[in-house]
């Protein structure tokens, strides 16, 4: 039982996270963008397009890497 | 709702193929009574999950439960988007689900009986052919119940909308595998992991952007739910653009080396 609880558990967290590096990322700014954007001045409307032109780089940079470093 | 559906029918779409291969697997192997009375019983554990999960999140404050589900929902959709743009560009081996139900129909011929009576594989209940479609389905299941539960925690009528979607792939993946008694090989995983980690960042993004209180430009800033559409869009976009620069990088990374 124990077992199987934990392999139930493993599944879920690799739901989520399969690189580290990658997934710390997303959760960072996701933070960062709720706390720090609406106190930034941008104009509200702009806080979304922010939100995802981070999101966008997360994603760019981690699949570059991993292309860069694959041979 | 519509696009709820289809996020949540895809997206589930492909953890039942996962699933029924290896259900395929045992039963071809140790015979479908025992393996076929697992399913079910997964099936039932997981439908208890889903009523009882499902009204609890609608006691939780709305922008809430969008934030913490949008930021879960970006972790899963941004890591198959990863994936299959790296697969797409060949980085990363393709799933190949001849090559499991291979693997797990000699793990069950190497396995011995199990058999509680000890008699041959067609006769009595089968433990382990229990057990072995048991977990795979409760596996598989709690993904497609996360599924569930994320899509269809942004409002009201979207959870009815994200399980009719999952039971449609259910139903269509259960009713090929009974047809058919193979692995669906021919399902382009990739491809559908490609839509869904489209369709999952963008309704993470968005979700993330609603329960903080974030505003979207143009015709979105009336009606928010036009957002949707446009990152998923945007996703769309960038990923496609992905692939070959990451082909290319990868080509550099070769000469150089």
């Amino acid at each position: 039982m124990a077992n199987w609880v934990r392999s139930i558990g493993r599944e879920l967290l690799g739901l989520f996270v399969d690189d580290g590096s990658y997934a710390a990322a997303i959760l960072v700014w996701v933070g960062l963008a709720v706390v720090a954007l609406p106190r930034l001045g941008l104009g509200a409307r702009w806080d979304g397009p922010v939100l995802f032109a981070g999101l966008a780089a997360i994603l760019i940079q981690s699949v570059l890497r991993f292309a860069r470093r694959s041979r | 709702m519509g696009t709820t559906l289809v996020a949540a029918f895809l997206a589930s779409l492909v953890e039942c193929v996962e699933a029924l291969t290896v259900v395929l697997a045992v039963g071809s192997v140790r015979g479908w009574s025992s393996p076929l009375a697992g399913v079910a019983a997964a099936l039932a554990v997981l439908a208890g999950l889903v009523a009882a999960l499902g009204p609890a999140l609608a006691r939780i404050p709305l922008h809430l439960v969008q934030l913490v589900v949008g930021a879960m929902i970006l972790l899963f959709g941004m890591r198959w988007l990863r994936k299959a743009i790296l697969r797409a560009a060949g980085l990363i081996p393709l799933h190949d689900e001849q090559a499991a139900f291979a693997k797990n129909a000699a793990a069950m011929r190497d396995a011995g009986t199990g058999h509680v009576s000890g008699g041959p594989v067609s006769g009595g209940p089968d433990k382990l052919a229990f057990a072995a479609a048991f977990n795979i389905v409760m596996l598989e299941g709690t993904e497609v119940v996360f599924i569930v539960i994320a899509l269809g925690a942004g409002g009201s009528g979207l959870l009815l909308a994200a399980a009719l979607g999952a039971l449609a792939a259910l139903v269509a993946v259960a009713g090929l595998g009974f047809a058919l008694h193979r692995p669906l090989a021919r399902v382009p995983e990739n491809t559908l992991k490609f839509v869904v980690g489209v369709l999952l960042s963008g309704f993470g993004t968005f979700w993330v952007g609603e329960g903080a209180g974030f505003a979207w430009p143009g015709p979105a800033a009336a009606n928010p739910d036009l957002a949707i559409p446009c990152l998923m869009a945007a996703y769309l976009a960038l990923a496609l653009c992905l692939v070959p620069m990451c082909r290319g990088r990868a080509r550099a990374a070769t000469v150089e080396g």
